[in-house]
Protein backbone atom coordinates (compact mmCIF):
# COMPACT_ATOMS: atom_id res chain seq x y z
CA UNK A 1 0.00 0.00 0.00
CA UNK A 2 3.08 2.53 0.66
CA UNK A 3 4.37 1.59 -2.54
CA UNK A 4 1.18 2.02 -4.35
CA UNK A 5 1.12 5.47 -2.55
CA UNK A 6 4.46 6.87 -5.01
CA UNK A 7 2.67 5.47 -7.71
CA UNK A 8 -0.83 7.18 -7.23
CA UNK A 9 0.72 10.04 -5.95
CA UNK A 10 2.59 10.29 -9.88
CA UNK A 11 -0.62 8.94 -11.02
CA UNK A 12 -2.24 12.14 -9.52
CA UNK A 13 0.64 14.80 -10.73
CA UNK A 14 0.99 13.46 -14.30
CA UNK A 15 -3.19 13.63 -14.82
CA UNK A 16 -3.14 17.31 -13.08
CA UNK A 17 -0.20 18.53 -15.59
CA UNK A 18 -2.22 17.16 -18.29
CA UNK A 19 -5.13 19.14 -17.75
CA UNK A 20 -2.80 22.17 -16.87
CA UNK A 21 -1.53 22.11 -20.30
CA UNK A 22 -4.84 21.08 -21.84
CA UNK A 23 -6.62 24.08 -20.36
CA UNK A 24 -3.40 26.40 -21.25
CA UNK A 25 -3.20 25.19 -25.03
CA UNK A 26 -7.31 25.44 -25.23
CA UNK A 27 -6.83 29.03 -23.50
CA UNK A 28 -3.91 30.20 -25.85
CA UNK A 29 -5.89 32.42 -28.78
CA UNK A 30 -5.16 30.86 -32.16
CA UNK A 31 -3.51 32.74 -34.72
CA UNK A 32 -6.54 33.70 -37.17
CA UNK A 33 -4.68 33.15 -40.52
CA UNK A 34 -7.60 31.62 -42.22
CA UNK A 35 -9.98 33.32 -44.82
CA UNK A 36 -9.33 36.70 -46.77
CA UNK A 37 -8.29 39.55 -44.81
CA UNK A 38 -9.89 42.66 -45.85
CA UNK A 39 -7.69 45.51 -46.82
CA UNK A 40 -8.26 47.55 -43.53
CA UNK A 41 -7.30 44.52 -41.15
CA UNK A 42 -4.06 44.29 -43.63
CA UNK A 43 -3.78 47.79 -42.87
CA UNK A 44 -3.76 47.71 -39.07
CA UNK A 45 -1.68 44.60 -38.93
CA UNK A 46 -3.51 41.68 -38.86
CA UNK A 47 -1.73 39.68 -41.01
CA UNK A 48 1.13 39.72 -38.00
CA UNK A 49 0.82 37.25 -35.36
CA UNK A 50 -0.71 38.94 -32.30
CA UNK A 51 1.37 38.85 -29.22
CA UNK A 52 0.08 36.32 -26.81
CA UNK A 53 1.38 34.10 -23.90
CA UNK A 54 2.49 31.16 -26.17
CA UNK A 55 0.93 28.01 -25.73
CA UNK A 56 2.50 25.07 -23.73
CA UNK A 57 3.02 23.11 -27.38
CA UNK A 58 5.37 26.07 -28.48
CA UNK A 59 7.37 26.06 -25.29
CA UNK A 60 7.93 22.30 -25.41
CA UNK A 61 9.43 23.61 -29.39
CA UNK A 62 11.40 26.22 -28.14
CA UNK A 63 12.87 23.81 -25.06
CA UNK A 64 13.69 21.01 -27.54
CA UNK A 65 15.35 23.73 -29.57
CA UNK A 66 16.88 25.37 -27.04
CA UNK A 67 18.54 21.96 -25.16
CA UNK A 68 19.44 20.58 -27.86
CA UNK A 69 22.09 23.16 -28.47
CA UNK A 70 22.84 24.23 -25.06
CA UNK A 71 26.17 25.77 -24.88
CA UNK A 72 26.45 27.98 -28.51
CA UNK A 73 27.58 31.35 -28.37
CA UNK A 74 26.76 33.94 -31.52
CA UNK A 75 27.43 36.99 -29.65
CA UNK A 76 26.30 38.97 -26.54
CA UNK A 77 22.93 38.82 -26.90
CA UNK A 78 22.69 35.40 -28.41
CA UNK A 79 23.94 32.63 -25.93
CA UNK A 80 22.81 29.02 -25.25
CA UNK A 81 20.77 28.46 -22.52
CA UNK A 82 23.48 26.35 -20.65
CA UNK A 83 26.17 28.93 -20.89
CA UNK A 84 23.64 31.60 -19.53
CA UNK A 85 22.62 29.04 -16.63
CA UNK A 86 26.33 28.21 -16.26
CA UNK A 87 27.10 32.24 -15.52
CA UNK A 88 24.45 32.36 -12.60
CA UNK A 89 25.27 29.20 -11.06
CA UNK A 90 29.13 30.41 -11.31
CA UNK A 91 28.11 33.69 -9.33
CA UNK A 92 25.59 31.97 -6.86
CA UNK A 93 28.13 29.61 -5.68
CA UNK A 94 30.97 32.33 -5.57
CA UNK A 95 29.22 34.02 -3.49
CA UNK A 96 27.60 31.61 -1.54
CA UNK A 97 30.87 29.86 -0.75
CA UNK A 98 32.49 33.16 0.23
CA UNK A 99 29.56 33.67 2.69
CA UNK A 100 29.72 30.28 4.35
CA UNK A 101 33.29 30.72 5.12
CA UNK A 102 32.75 33.61 6.64
CA UNK A 103 28.99 32.86 8.64
CA UNK A 104 29.71 29.66 9.53
CA UNK A 105 33.18 30.63 11.76
CA UNK A 106 31.22 33.98 12.88
CA UNK A 107 28.33 31.57 14.01
CA UNK A 108 30.65 29.19 16.08
CA UNK A 109 31.86 32.41 17.57
CA UNK A 110 28.74 33.81 18.35
CA UNK A 111 26.61 30.52 19.17
CA UNK A 112 29.46 29.88 21.72
CA UNK A 113 30.34 33.11 23.96
CA UNK A 114 27.34 35.06 24.89
CA UNK A 115 29.18 38.51 24.69
CA UNK A 116 29.79 38.26 21.02
CA UNK A 117 26.45 37.12 20.81
CA UNK A 118 25.33 40.19 22.37
CA UNK A 119 27.64 42.22 20.64
CA UNK A 120 26.76 41.32 17.37
CA UNK A 121 22.95 40.68 17.80
CA UNK A 122 22.18 44.61 17.14
CA UNK A 123 24.49 44.60 13.91
CA UNK A 124 22.65 41.63 12.66
CA UNK A 125 19.38 42.35 13.26
CA UNK A 126 19.89 45.34 11.54
CA UNK A 127 21.55 44.10 8.64
CA UNK A 128 19.37 41.06 7.63
CA UNK A 129 16.02 42.95 6.59
CA UNK A 130 17.63 44.63 4.30
CA UNK A 131 16.67 43.40 0.98
CA UNK A 132 20.02 42.11 -1.17
CA UNK A 133 19.90 44.56 -3.70
CA UNK A 134 19.24 47.76 -1.87
CA UNK A 135 23.53 47.06 -1.45
CA UNK A 136 23.79 46.90 -5.31
CA UNK A 137 24.23 50.89 -5.92
CA UNK A 138 26.75 51.12 -2.64
CA UNK A 139 28.17 47.73 -4.64
CA UNK A 140 28.43 48.98 -8.35
CA UNK A 141 30.20 52.53 -6.83
CA UNK A 142 32.64 50.60 -4.46
CA UNK A 143 33.87 47.53 -6.08
CA UNK A 144 32.98 49.36 -9.74
CA UNK A 145 32.46 46.05 -11.38
CA UNK A 146 29.30 44.80 -12.56
CA UNK A 147 30.19 40.84 -12.56
CA UNK A 148 31.81 41.34 -8.92
CA UNK A 149 28.67 43.17 -7.57
CA UNK A 150 26.03 40.42 -8.65
CA UNK A 151 28.76 38.42 -6.53
CA UNK A 152 28.27 40.65 -3.87
CA UNK A 153 24.86 40.77 -3.26
CA UNK A 154 24.69 37.27 -3.25
CA UNK A 155 27.19 36.89 -0.67
CA UNK A 156 24.76 39.49 1.47
CA UNK A 157 21.74 37.42 1.01
CA UNK A 158 23.03 34.49 1.84
CA UNK A 159 25.12 35.32 4.69
CA UNK A 160 22.39 35.80 7.29
CA UNK A 161 20.56 32.47 7.56
CA UNK A 162 23.43 30.58 7.68
CA UNK A 163 25.07 32.87 10.65
CA UNK A 164 22.13 32.80 12.39
CA UNK A 165 21.41 28.96 11.74
CA UNK A 166 25.15 28.63 12.77
CA UNK A 167 25.02 30.08 16.14
CA UNK A 168 21.25 28.73 16.88
CA UNK A 169 22.46 25.44 16.16
CA UNK A 170 25.67 25.51 18.39
CA UNK A 171 24.45 27.23 21.11
CA UNK A 172 21.92 24.84 21.56
CA UNK A 173 23.80 21.85 21.54
CA UNK A 174 23.21 19.79 24.37
CA UNK A 175 24.59 20.28 27.93
CA UNK A 176 25.32 16.79 27.94
CA UNK A 177 27.49 16.26 25.33
CA UNK A 178 29.39 19.22 26.26
CA UNK A 179 29.92 17.60 29.64
CA UNK A 180 31.21 14.32 27.82
CA UNK A 181 33.48 16.74 26.25
CA UNK A 182 34.67 18.09 29.30
CA UNK A 183 35.04 15.27 31.52
CA UNK A 184 37.45 14.00 28.48
CA UNK A 185 39.28 17.06 28.71
CA UNK A 186 38.61 17.73 25.02
CA UNK A 187 40.69 20.83 24.18
CA UNK A 188 38.61 24.04 23.08
CA UNK A 189 39.50 22.69 18.84
CA UNK A 190 39.11 18.93 19.71
CA UNK A 191 35.61 20.03 21.36
CA UNK A 192 34.58 22.02 18.71
CA UNK A 193 35.35 19.33 15.35
CA UNK A 194 34.23 16.03 17.86
CA UNK A 195 31.46 17.65 19.60
CA UNK A 196 29.67 20.63 18.57
CA UNK A 197 30.43 20.77 15.09
CA UNK A 198 28.50 17.46 14.30
CA UNK A 199 26.00 17.81 16.78
CA UNK A 200 25.06 21.04 15.54
CA UNK A 201 25.23 20.16 11.61
CA UNK A 202 22.00 19.68 10.44
CA UNK A 203 20.79 23.17 11.95
CA UNK A 204 23.89 24.56 10.16
CA UNK A 205 23.00 22.50 6.98
CA UNK A 206 19.13 24.05 7.43
CA UNK A 207 20.67 27.40 7.42
CA UNK A 208 22.82 26.93 4.25
CA UNK A 209 19.58 25.17 2.52
CA UNK A 210 17.64 28.42 3.19
CA UNK A 211 20.31 30.23 1.97
CA UNK A 212 21.03 28.45 -1.33
CA UNK A 213 17.05 28.95 -2.05
CA UNK A 214 17.61 32.43 -1.19
CA UNK A 215 20.32 33.04 -3.73
CA UNK A 216 19.26 31.32 -6.17
CA UNK A 217 15.76 33.83 -6.32
CA UNK A 218 18.13 36.51 -5.50
CA UNK A 219 20.34 36.14 -8.59
CA UNK A 220 17.72 36.81 -11.32
CA UNK A 221 16.90 40.10 -10.01
CA UNK A 222 20.36 41.17 -9.61
CA UNK A 223 21.64 39.98 -13.43
CA UNK A 224 18.20 42.29 -14.51
CA UNK A 225 20.23 44.60 -13.33
CA UNK A 226 23.69 44.09 -13.86
CA UNK A 227 22.94 42.91 -17.41
CA UNK A 228 25.32 40.69 -20.05
CA UNK A 229 24.56 37.14 -19.18
CA UNK A 230 23.02 34.99 -16.63
CA UNK A 231 19.87 33.32 -16.93
CA UNK A 232 18.29 36.79 -14.90
CA UNK A 233 19.29 38.80 -17.93
CA UNK A 234 18.57 36.14 -20.52
CA UNK A 235 14.70 36.66 -19.14
CA UNK A 236 14.79 40.43 -19.18
CA UNK A 237 16.61 40.46 -22.72
CA UNK A 238 13.74 37.82 -24.12
CA UNK A 239 11.26 40.46 -22.79
CA UNK A 240 12.73 43.29 -24.69
CA UNK A 241 12.84 40.76 -27.67
CA UNK A 242 9.18 40.63 -27.08
CA UNK A 243 9.91 36.36 -27.31
CA UNK A 244 7.40 35.17 -24.88
CA UNK A 245 8.08 31.42 -25.35
CA UNK A 246 11.86 32.12 -24.57
CA UNK A 247 10.70 33.68 -21.40
CA UNK A 248 8.31 31.17 -20.05
CA UNK A 249 11.16 28.24 -21.12
CA UNK A 250 13.79 30.10 -19.26
CA UNK A 251 11.16 30.45 -16.45
CA UNK A 252 10.63 26.92 -16.12
CA UNK A 253 14.38 26.33 -16.26
CA UNK A 254 15.16 28.82 -13.13
CA UNK A 255 12.82 26.61 -11.54
CA UNK A 256 14.31 23.35 -12.29
CA UNK A 257 18.13 24.51 -11.38
CA UNK A 258 16.60 25.36 -8.00
CA UNK A 259 15.24 22.76 -7.25
CA UNK A 260 18.18 20.83 -8.31
CA UNK A 261 20.30 22.88 -6.38
CA UNK A 262 17.93 22.23 -3.02
CA UNK A 263 17.71 18.90 -3.76
CA UNK A 264 21.79 18.37 -3.60
CA UNK A 265 21.64 20.28 -0.24
CA UNK A 266 18.57 18.21 1.08
CA UNK A 267 20.75 15.12 0.13
CA UNK A 268 23.79 16.46 1.67
CA UNK A 269 21.41 17.69 5.30
CA UNK A 270 20.29 14.00 5.18
CA UNK A 271 24.06 12.92 5.65
CA UNK A 272 25.10 14.82 8.61
CA UNK A 273 21.40 14.10 10.45
CA UNK A 274 21.75 11.61 13.31
CA UNK A 275 18.71 10.24 15.26
CA UNK A 276 18.89 10.47 18.70
CA UNK B 1 40.87 6.36 57.42
CA UNK B 2 43.39 9.12 58.42
CA UNK B 3 43.75 9.96 54.89
CA UNK B 4 41.28 8.62 52.54
CA UNK B 5 42.20 8.72 48.98
CA UNK B 6 38.90 10.99 48.23
CA UNK B 7 37.89 13.05 51.03
CA UNK B 8 35.06 15.87 50.64
CA UNK B 9 34.71 18.23 53.43
CA UNK B 10 32.05 20.51 54.42
CA UNK B 11 30.61 20.54 51.27
CA UNK B 12 27.76 23.06 50.52
CA UNK B 13 25.41 24.20 48.12
CA UNK B 14 23.79 27.10 48.31
CA UNK B 15 21.54 29.14 45.01
CA UNK B 16 21.30 33.06 45.15
CA UNK B 17 18.23 34.09 46.34
CA UNK B 18 15.97 35.42 43.05
CA UNK B 19 14.89 38.62 43.31
CA UNK B 20 12.70 39.55 46.83
CA UNK B 21 12.90 35.36 47.18
CA UNK B 22 14.74 33.51 49.64
CA UNK B 23 17.61 31.81 48.69
CA UNK B 24 18.28 27.79 48.98
CA UNK B 25 20.60 25.94 50.58
CA UNK B 26 20.73 22.25 49.26
CA UNK B 27 23.19 20.66 51.12
CA UNK B 28 25.12 21.47 54.13
CA UNK B 29 28.49 20.62 55.65
CA UNK B 30 28.43 17.37 53.64
CA UNK B 31 31.98 15.52 55.34
CA UNK B 32 32.76 12.04 54.11
CA UNK B 33 35.84 10.13 52.68
CA UNK B 34 36.25 7.35 50.29
CA UNK B 35 38.95 4.14 50.36
CA UNK B 36 40.87 3.09 47.61
CA UNK B 37 39.06 0.26 45.67
CA UNK B 38 35.58 0.85 47.68
CA UNK B 39 32.66 1.10 46.05
CA UNK B 40 29.74 3.50 47.59
CA UNK B 41 26.61 3.88 46.96
CA UNK B 42 24.46 6.93 48.22
CA UNK B 43 20.54 7.34 48.96
CA UNK B 44 18.48 9.96 49.56
CA UNK B 45 15.34 10.89 47.69
CA UNK B 46 15.08 13.92 44.68
CA UNK B 47 16.03 17.07 45.79
CA UNK B 48 18.59 16.22 48.20
CA UNK B 49 21.63 17.24 46.23
CA UNK B 50 22.84 13.68 45.71
CA UNK B 51 23.48 14.63 41.90
CA UNK B 52 24.87 17.70 42.51
CA UNK B 53 27.52 16.33 44.64
CA UNK B 54 28.01 13.77 42.66
CA UNK B 55 28.67 17.14 39.86
CA UNK B 56 31.01 18.28 41.98
CA UNK B 57 32.86 15.30 42.41
CA UNK B 58 33.67 15.06 38.79
CA UNK B 59 34.20 18.97 38.74
CA UNK B 60 30.81 20.62 36.38
CA UNK B 61 29.49 21.82 39.09
CA UNK B 62 30.98 24.12 42.42
CA UNK B 63 30.33 23.84 45.57
CA UNK B 64 29.41 27.29 47.57
CA UNK B 65 31.54 26.06 50.08
CA UNK B 66 33.81 23.80 51.31
CA UNK B 67 36.41 21.50 48.73
CA UNK B 68 37.27 17.69 47.51
CA UNK B 69 40.36 16.44 48.00
CA UNK B 70 41.05 13.35 45.50
CA UNK B 71 44.73 11.90 45.81
CA UNK B 72 45.90 14.88 48.17
CA UNK B 73 44.85 17.43 45.34
CA UNK B 74 41.73 19.64 45.40
CA UNK B 75 39.26 18.76 42.53
CA UNK B 76 38.95 21.65 40.05
CA UNK B 77 37.18 21.13 37.19
CA UNK B 78 36.45 17.69 34.81
CA UNK B 79 39.39 15.22 34.50
CA UNK B 80 39.69 12.27 33.06
CA UNK B 81 41.17 10.64 36.72
CA UNK B 82 36.66 10.76 36.85
CA UNK B 83 34.97 8.75 34.58
CA UNK B 84 31.29 9.58 34.40
CA UNK B 85 28.24 7.25 33.67
CA UNK B 86 24.96 9.57 33.34
CA UNK B 87 21.61 7.96 33.53
CA UNK B 88 20.81 9.53 30.30
CA UNK B 89 23.78 7.39 28.71
CA UNK B 90 25.65 11.02 27.59
CA UNK B 91 26.35 8.76 24.11
CA UNK B 92 27.34 11.13 20.97
CA UNK B 93 24.63 9.73 19.02
CA UNK B 94 26.58 10.37 15.64
CA UNK B 95 29.33 8.39 16.53
CA UNK B 96 29.25 4.54 16.50
CA UNK B 97 29.14 2.74 20.03
CA UNK B 98 32.85 1.72 19.14
CA UNK B 99 33.91 5.82 18.07
CA UNK B 100 32.21 6.50 21.51
CA UNK B 101 34.48 4.50 23.32
CA UNK B 102 38.03 5.06 20.80
CA UNK B 103 37.62 8.81 20.76
CA UNK B 104 37.70 8.56 24.61
CA UNK B 105 40.12 6.29 24.87
CA UNK B 106 42.54 8.61 22.35
CA UNK B 107 41.98 11.51 25.12
CA UNK B 108 43.14 9.25 27.68
CA UNK B 109 46.19 8.03 26.18
CA UNK B 110 47.30 10.55 23.42
CA UNK B 111 50.33 8.61 22.66
CA UNK B 112 48.75 5.11 21.78
CA UNK B 113 48.22 3.99 17.65
CA UNK B 114 45.25 3.56 16.39
CA UNK B 115 45.06 0.03 16.84
CA UNK B 116 45.93 0.44 20.36
CA UNK B 117 43.49 2.48 20.98
CA UNK B 118 40.76 -0.29 19.20
CA UNK B 119 42.14 -2.90 20.42
CA UNK B 120 41.77 -1.18 24.46
CA UNK B 121 38.30 -0.39 23.14
CA UNK B 122 36.80 -3.54 22.34
CA UNK B 123 38.34 -4.81 25.09
CA UNK B 124 36.14 -3.17 27.33
CA UNK B 125 33.56 -3.29 24.88
CA UNK B 126 33.39 -7.37 24.84
CA UNK B 127 33.16 -7.06 28.49
CA UNK B 128 30.57 -5.97 28.19
CA UNK B 129 28.85 -8.09 26.08
CA UNK B 130 28.88 -5.10 23.25
CA UNK B 131 30.75 -6.72 20.22
CA UNK B 132 30.00 -9.21 17.06
CA UNK B 133 28.88 -6.26 15.49
CA UNK B 134 26.87 -4.35 17.57
CA UNK B 135 29.61 -2.55 18.40
CA UNK B 136 29.39 -0.38 14.64
CA UNK B 137 25.83 0.68 15.33
CA UNK B 138 24.83 4.31 16.19
CA UNK B 139 23.30 4.60 20.01
CA UNK B 140 19.87 5.21 18.03
CA UNK B 141 19.73 1.82 16.82
CA UNK B 142 20.48 -0.14 20.34
CA UNK B 143 18.29 -0.35 23.46
CA UNK B 144 18.56 1.35 26.31
CA UNK B 145 20.43 -1.06 28.30
CA UNK B 146 22.79 -1.89 25.71
CA UNK B 147 23.36 1.95 25.29
CA UNK B 148 24.10 2.07 29.21
CA UNK B 149 27.01 -0.75 29.00
CA UNK B 150 28.51 1.52 26.09
CA UNK B 151 28.32 4.13 28.16
CA UNK B 152 29.77 1.79 30.88
CA UNK B 153 32.87 0.56 28.74
CA UNK B 154 33.89 4.10 28.26
CA UNK B 155 34.11 4.47 31.57
CA UNK B 156 35.88 1.75 32.50
CA UNK B 157 38.12 2.11 29.48
CA UNK B 158 39.71 5.08 30.31
CA UNK B 159 40.86 3.83 33.51
CA UNK B 160 40.00 6.49 36.10
CA UNK B 161 40.84 6.48 39.02
CA UNK B 162 37.24 7.53 40.71
CA UNK B 163 34.02 6.40 38.49
CA UNK B 164 31.31 8.42 38.97
CA UNK B 165 27.97 6.50 38.07
CA UNK B 166 24.56 9.08 38.27
CA UNK B 167 21.99 6.64 38.68
CA UNK B 168 23.27 4.72 35.80
CA UNK B 169 20.29 2.02 35.84
CA UNK B 170 17.39 4.10 36.56
CA UNK B 171 15.81 4.23 33.46
CA UNK B 172 16.13 0.13 32.26
CA UNK B 173 13.40 -2.27 33.21
CA UNK B 174 14.17 -4.77 35.71
CA UNK B 175 15.55 -7.45 34.18
CA UNK B 176 18.25 -5.41 31.79
CA UNK B 177 19.22 -3.42 35.17
CA UNK B 178 20.13 -6.93 36.86
CA UNK B 179 21.90 -8.21 34.20
CA UNK B 180 24.01 -5.04 34.16
CA UNK B 181 24.32 -4.53 37.65
CA UNK B 182 26.17 -8.37 37.48
CA UNK B 183 28.49 -7.25 34.62
CA UNK B 184 28.88 -4.18 36.75
CA UNK B 185 30.10 -6.01 39.58
CA UNK B 186 32.17 -8.13 37.76
CA UNK B 187 34.35 -6.01 36.18
CA UNK B 188 34.65 -3.92 39.04
CA UNK B 189 35.45 -7.08 41.21
CA UNK B 190 38.38 -7.62 38.49
CA UNK B 191 39.75 -3.95 39.60
CA UNK B 192 40.81 -1.80 41.89
CA UNK B 193 38.34 0.86 40.50
CA UNK B 194 36.99 3.38 43.03
CA UNK B 195 33.33 3.81 42.52
CA UNK B 196 30.76 6.35 43.66
CA UNK B 197 26.90 5.73 42.72
CA UNK B 198 23.90 7.46 43.19
CA UNK B 199 20.75 5.01 43.33
CA UNK B 200 17.23 4.81 44.18
CA UNK B 201 17.19 1.30 44.32
CA UNK B 202 17.66 -0.46 47.47
CA UNK B 203 18.11 -3.88 46.96
CA UNK B 204 20.77 -2.75 44.12
CA UNK B 205 23.28 -0.77 47.03
CA UNK B 206 23.16 -3.48 49.13
CA UNK B 207 24.34 -6.14 46.00
CA UNK B 208 27.19 -3.52 44.89
CA UNK B 209 28.48 -1.88 47.73
CA UNK B 210 31.19 -1.81 50.58
CA UNK B 211 29.46 1.28 52.24
CA UNK B 212 26.01 3.13 51.58
CA UNK B 213 25.57 6.81 52.40
CA UNK B 214 22.19 8.13 53.65
CA UNK B 215 20.58 11.33 52.72
CA UNK B 216 18.51 13.54 54.77
CA UNK B 217 15.87 15.67 53.23
CA UNK B 218 16.93 18.97 51.27
CA UNK B 219 16.81 21.77 51.87
CA UNK B 220 19.88 22.02 54.61
CA UNK B 221 20.22 17.94 53.38
CA UNK B 222 23.53 16.16 54.81
CA UNK B 223 25.01 12.71 55.00
CA UNK B 224 23.49 11.18 57.83
CA UNK B 225 24.44 7.82 58.31
CA UNK B 226 27.31 6.08 56.57
CA UNK B 227 26.13 2.37 56.50
CA UNK B 228 28.75 -0.55 56.07
CA UNK B 229 27.48 -3.80 54.03
CA UNK B 230 30.21 -6.26 54.80
CA UNK B 231 28.14 -9.20 53.24
CA UNK B 232 31.39 -10.98 51.37
CA UNK B 233 32.06 -10.96 47.79
CA UNK B 234 31.33 -12.48 45.61
CA UNK B 235 27.82 -11.50 45.91
CA UNK B 236 25.21 -12.50 43.56
CA UNK B 237 21.68 -11.98 43.39
CA UNK B 238 19.86 -14.73 44.05
CA UNK B 239 22.35 -15.80 46.99
CA UNK B 240 22.12 -12.32 48.88
CA UNK B 241 18.71 -12.36 50.02
CA UNK B 242 19.38 -15.72 52.32
CA UNK B 243 22.17 -13.43 54.29
CA UNK B 244 21.44 -13.53 57.62
CA UNK B 245 22.25 -9.62 57.17
CA UNK B 246 20.72 -9.02 54.26
CA UNK B 247 16.73 -7.79 55.59
CA UNK B 248 18.29 -5.89 58.35
CA UNK B 249 20.00 -3.64 56.27
CA UNK B 250 17.39 -3.45 53.84
CA UNK B 251 15.25 -2.67 56.41
CA UNK B 252 17.33 -0.19 57.96
CA UNK B 253 17.63 1.36 54.72
CA UNK B 254 13.96 1.15 53.64
CA UNK B 255 13.12 2.89 56.95
CA UNK B 256 15.56 5.95 56.52
CA UNK B 257 14.10 6.80 53.43
CA UNK B 258 10.54 6.13 54.68
CA UNK B 259 10.41 8.32 57.81
CA UNK B 260 13.83 9.18 59.16
CA UNK B 261 15.62 11.10 56.28
CA UNK B 262 12.45 13.73 56.73
CA UNK B 263 12.84 13.60 60.51
CA UNK B 264 16.28 14.34 60.52
CA UNK B 265 15.70 16.86 57.41
CA UNK B 266 16.18 20.53 58.02
CA UNK B 267 18.97 23.18 59.34
CA UNK B 268 21.10 21.49 62.04
CA UNK B 269 21.58 23.87 65.21
CA UNK B 270 25.20 24.41 65.56
CA UNK B 271 28.24 23.94 62.97
CA UNK B 272 28.25 20.08 63.48
CA UNK B 273 31.17 19.20 60.74
CA UNK B 274 31.37 15.33 61.88
CA UNK B 275 31.37 12.58 59.57
CA UNK B 276 28.13 10.44 59.36
CA UNK B 277 27.28 7.96 61.97
CA UNK B 278 28.83 4.51 61.04
CA UNK B 279 26.10 1.94 61.14
CA UNK B 280 27.41 -2.10 61.00
CA UNK B 281 25.32 -5.26 61.02
CA UNK B 282 26.08 -8.93 62.13
CA UNK B 283 28.64 -9.85 63.07
CA UNK B 284 30.43 -6.32 63.47
CA UNK B 285 27.19 -4.66 65.17
CA UNK B 286 29.17 -3.03 67.92
CA UNK B 287 28.68 0.25 66.73
CA UNK B 288 24.89 0.37 65.99
CA UNK B 289 23.23 3.58 65.75
CA UNK B 290 22.71 6.43 68.64
CA UNK B 291 19.70 6.39 70.39
CA UNK B 292 17.71 9.09 68.73
CA UNK B 293 16.35 6.65 66.66
CA UNK B 294 15.69 3.53 69.05
CA UNK B 295 12.25 3.68 69.62
CA UNK B 296 11.28 3.54 65.92
CA UNK B 297 13.56 0.80 65.27
CA UNK B 298 14.15 -1.25 67.88
CA UNK B 299 12.62 -4.34 67.20
CA UNK B 300 14.96 -4.80 64.33
CA UNK B 301 17.99 -3.75 66.35
CA UNK B 302 17.48 -5.90 68.51
CA UNK B 303 17.63 -8.57 66.15
CA UNK B 304 20.76 -6.78 64.83
CA UNK B 305 22.15 -7.36 68.41
CA UNK B 306 21.65 -10.41 68.84
CA UNK B 307 22.84 -11.70 65.47
CA UNK B 308 25.99 -11.97 67.13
Amino acid sequence: MLASLNARALVLSLVLLAVFLGLWEAASPKQNLSGELTEYELLMGGAEPKAAVPPPSAVIGKAWEELSNPFYDAGPNDKGIGIQIGYSLYRVLTGYFLAAALAIPIGFLIGMSPLMYKALDPFIQVLRPISPLAWMPLALFVIQDSQASAIFVIFICSIWPMLINTAFGVAGVRKDWVNVARTHELGALKTAWIVILPAAAPTILTGMRISIGIAWLVIVAAEMLVGGTGIGYYVWNEWNNLDLTSVVFSILMIGLVGMLLDTAFAYCARLVQYQE
Amino acid sequence: MSTPFLSVQNLTKRFQAPKGGEGLTVFENVNLGIKKGEFVCIIGHSGCGKSTILNILAGLDEPSDGAVIMNGKEVAGPSLDRGIVFQNYSLLPWLSALKNVTFAVQARYKSWSKKQVHDHSMKYLEMVGLAGGAELRKPSQLSGGMRQRVSIARAFAIQPELLLLDEPFGALDALTRGSIQDELIRIWSGSDQTVFMITHDVDEAILLADRILLMTNGPYARVAESVQVEIERPRERANIIHHPDYYDIRNHLVEFLATRSRELAGKQDGDEQAAPKTVRFGANAGAVISSETGSKSGARKRAVNSAD
